[in-house]
């Protein structure tokens, strides 16, 4: 789920007509000051997380002067607050609070309907006020076509013990409140406090609004980077691996980093799994083993082998991994050799060091084994396919026992290669990359392996040549599977003249940054 | 008997030209599945595997008779769209294969099955199978594993998983215990057919003699099959694994569902629920199979 900081979900409401308090945001002390010293009245100070009870964290304090303020900020910004680093403040006017209430939309699972819950109780966490007035709770039932209607509003607020103009007012905002998460398509809103004032204004004096994140695609005005449920900003790898899965629809890969740099003394492994389920297996044994995952990434949904081969190049992006383990469910129905090729062409071009387990089991598993075991015997690394007979567990502890063969093998990220392409090379596009046939070594190739090899048969002999047999068009919008079983054929039955470019944006000089401050690490080792 | 699907149903395969739905297509008629027809818009016409294809349900219903049920293949965004002309032309079970629908579209679907007393299986699933009768979706992959895999017998299989829908009911096979159904209900916070629905099912189906279901983390299905249990709607049998005891480690599941009721939505809550009433819930997927056995030896 895509987070929204409170000032971002504030102004969203702010936008619809409902009252926040007055303010801006704060990324520096001399920020905070001016914007005190324009409201010219008591204020408060709120560190912008996604994290609960930030008032009992100190990350909710209160000034009266702009200098005060400052000092605050100064204080605030920068402070590590669980896995996050404080950046932004949001400096507001104090409320003279003479009541708090409670509004929030959810999406209830067994009712499969959004729901919203009021209560004249508020400022604490809903859970809490579920316990302790269980009565105050009031939930009501969204049409999802129709949103909240004027009279069910009005009848809430009336429940919950309003009338006049308080009423009316509550009734407005409820009706605000649900077209705004219907807008936004949120998977929830919270405004907690709602706050009456002395003044008998009605102001949201905090908000929470989470994002579905399969419709962040239709809402690129919220600026959402990475649609996905992070308890911190994600990582630089996991902008570049999102990019990614964007951009490719066929099939699921999710990647996140368990740990951002990698203690030396640890045992970390790449760790690339296929299905949830399957994956979660898979992680429970490699923590019975002692490992610990770098990352948890899955690709499944019977993705191309181009997506398989993008996770394993980001999965090898992180320095001092010892393994590299790829479990599944085991009884996996999509075709499992596409993902044994996608391994292949990452870890030939990787050079693969450390050993590497991958349990590809389920539908052609004993043609994935083979494939990994034909064309890797040229890489340093020890590589071992299983299918489905052999457990998670069983895998899991083959990772460890040929990680103790050769101890003291770490992972190197190296930089990434330009592939050398003869200028006068045919090139056509596929769905995320391209393909490059070299005329010239197919002449002397009498086997053409990749004609037989090509799984969609697009590509045939035309006057001799290795040629497309479709319209690049039909290419490029997905006739070519991105197999890579032409490449694969061609690097080891043929002569060479064939190859398939998939770029990753932003991974190259991800790479070249990470080898950068290796060496800077290593220069101080020696001092 | 089994649920949902047999032998008799008439399917039609919506966005049958695109590389998902043509592959499965070969899967579902290879196996045995009535496919009757095809729809993509603006390739009404063309045949994908000897199925007819059509610019529109309406259209494909008049060629070929009613229709029971429709897999949709189509693009995510395209799903909503997809879905209510399925519902609009009187099918009355589709199965929402594609994966990162929108909860909104998810949402609107759901209002108007209800009033055209419709029900889908999905979004974000691999699809069921009746072994020995028919497949919808993807399971299995390909028809000759799908046998090889899964074999006619009385366990009823749902899982939210939909890797481990096949690795359970593949040990299932290996261990000669054969299935009526087997579901993959979807991985989405909303689905259509939920376990608890899918375990009523079950319930009414003579051939089911015991429920095996795979849960996880996140939204209330395992503890709405643990009331079922309790208020005696569920009266056969049921094992159940919970994934996600270990998930704590940073993968995070969302509990939007779950924000007043607490503590619900966690492992422990689902499985201390489901034993009290009176389920059996084991600790690995390596121990249904003897758990499954012996209570079949008992009852």
């Amino acid at each position: 789920m895509a987070r929204l900081f409170e000032y971002q979900s504030k102004e969203l409401l702010k936008q619809a007509g409902i009252r926040i308090p007055w303010g801006g945001i704060a990324s520096s002390p001399e920020e905070a000051a001016e914007i005190a010293k324009k409201l010219g009245q008591p204020i408060v100070l709120k560190i912008q997380v996604w994290v609960t009870g930030r008032a009992s964290l100190g990350g909710i304090r209160f000034a009266t002067t702009p200098e005060e303020a400052s000092q605050l900020a100064s204080e605030l910004l920068g402070l590590k607050i669980k896995n996050f680093v404080v950046d932004k403040i949001l400096v507001e006017e104090k409320l003279e609070i003479s009541r708090e209430l409670f509004a929030g939309l959810v999406i209830d699972d067994a009712l499969k309907k959004p729901v919203l819950i009021f209560s004249s109780v508020g400022g604490r966490g809903v859970e809490e006020i579920a316990s302790h007035y269980p009565e105050k709770i009031i939930r009501h039932e969204i049409d999802v076509r129709k949103g909240l209607e004027a009279a069910e509003a009005l009848a809430i607020a009336h429940q919950a013990g309003f009338s006049d103009s308080i009423q009316k007012e509550i009734a407005e905002f409820l009706i605000k409140l649900v077209e705004i998460a219907r807008k936004y398509e949120a998977r929830s809103l919270e405004v907690n406090p709602l706050v009456i004032t002395t003044a008998n204004e009605l102001v949201a004096a905090d908000a929470h609004m989470v994002i579905d994140d399969y419709a962040v695609f239709r809402h690129p005005e919220l600026g959402i980077e990475v649609a996905r449920e992070f308890d911190r900003p994600p990582t630089e790898l996991e902008k570049i691996a999102y990019k990614v899965e964007e951009k490719d629809y066929r099939g699921t890969f999710y990647f996140f980093q368990m740990i951002e740099d990698i203690p030396k003394e640890e045992i970390v492994v790449g760790f690339h799994g296929a299905g949830g389920g399957g994956s979660m297996m898979s992680m429970d044994a490699l923590l019975r083993q002692g490992f610990r995952p770098a990352n948890y990434c899955d690709t499944s949904g019977n993705p191309p082998a181009s997506k398989v081969y993008r996770a394993a190049k980001i999965i090898l992006s992180q320095p001092g991994l010892i393994g590299y383990f790829a479990s599944g469910s085991g009884v996996a129905s999509q075709e499992q050799y596409h993902s044994a090729r996608g391994l292949v062409k990452a870890f030939l071009e990787e050079k693969l060091e450390i050993p590497a387990v991958i349990r590809l089991g389920g539908n052609f598993e004993e043609l994935a084994i083979e494939i990994l075991q034909t064309y890797l015997k040229e890489i340093p690394a020890k590589v071992e396919g299983y299918g489905r007979a052999q457990s998670p567990d069983f895998c899991a502890l083959r990772l460890k026992q040929l990680i103790e063969e050769k101890p003291g093998v770490r992972h190197k990220v190296r930089p990434m290669e330009e592939p050398l392409i003869p200028a006068d090379a045919y090139i056509f596009s596929t769905m995320t990359g391209s393909i490059w046939i070299d005329d010239r070594q197919c002449e002397t190739c009498s086997d053409r392996p990749c004609l037989e090899a090509c799984s969609s048969k697009i590509l045939g002999l035309v006057e001799g040549k290795i040629r497309l047999v479709i319209s690049p068009e039909e290419a490029q919008k997905g006739k070519c599977t991105e197999c890579l079983a032409c490449e694969i054929a061609c690097r080891f039955h043929g002569h060479g003249g064939l190859g398939i470019i998939l770029p990753i944006p932003g991974l190259k000089e991800y790479r070249q940054k990470i080898i950068e401050t290796e060496k800077q690490i290593n220069n101080q080792s020696y001092r | 008997m089994s649920i949902l699907v047999d032998e008799k149903s008439r399917v039609l395969i919506q966005g049958i030209t695109g590389r998902e739905g043509m592959a499965r297509t070969k899967l579902m008629k290879d196996y045995g599945t009535k496919v009757v027809a095809g729809v993509t818009p603006g390739k009404g016409g063309q045949e994908v595997y000897g199925v007819p294809v059509f610019n529109s349900i309406a259209e494909a219903w008049e060629k070929e008779g009613p229709i029971d049920i429709s897999v949709i293949f189509v693009p995510a965004t395209g799903v909503k769209k997809a879905a209510l002309e399925a519902l609009e032309a009187g099918i009355k079970l589709m199965v929402i294969v594609p994966d990162r629908v929108p909860i909104y579209d998810v949402l609107e679907i759901v209002a108007v099955a209800k009033e055209k007393g419709a029900s889908f299986v999905g979004p974000n699933t691999l699809g069921l199978i009746s072994p020995g009768k028919a497949v919808l979706g993807m399971i299995g992959g390909r028809a000759e594993r799908a046998r090889e895999w899964f074999k006619p017998g009385p366990v009823g299989v749902a899982s939210r998983s939909g890797g481990m829908t096949s690795a359970i009911s593949y040990y299932l096979t290996e261990s000669g215990l054969g299935q009526s159904t087997i579901i993959h209900v979807g991985g989405d916070v909303i689905v259509g057919l939920s376990l608890p629905e899918v375990v009523e099912l079950f319930e009414a189906d003579p051939e089911t003699k015991i429920i095996v279901i795979f849960g996880e983390i996140g939204t209330t299905q395992e503890e709405r099959v643990a009331e079922l249990i309790r208020n005696g709607r569920c009266s056969k049998p049921v094992v159940a694994f919970i994934g996600g005891r270990a998930a704590k480690a940073g993968t995070r599941f969302s509990h939007a569902g779950a924000i007043i009721e607490g503590t619900r939505g966690s492992y422990e809550s689902k499985a201390n629920q489901l034993r009290e009433a009176g389920a059996w819930v084991v600790e690995s997927i390596a121990e249904i199979p003897f758990k499954v056995k012996e209570i079949l030896k008992s009852i």
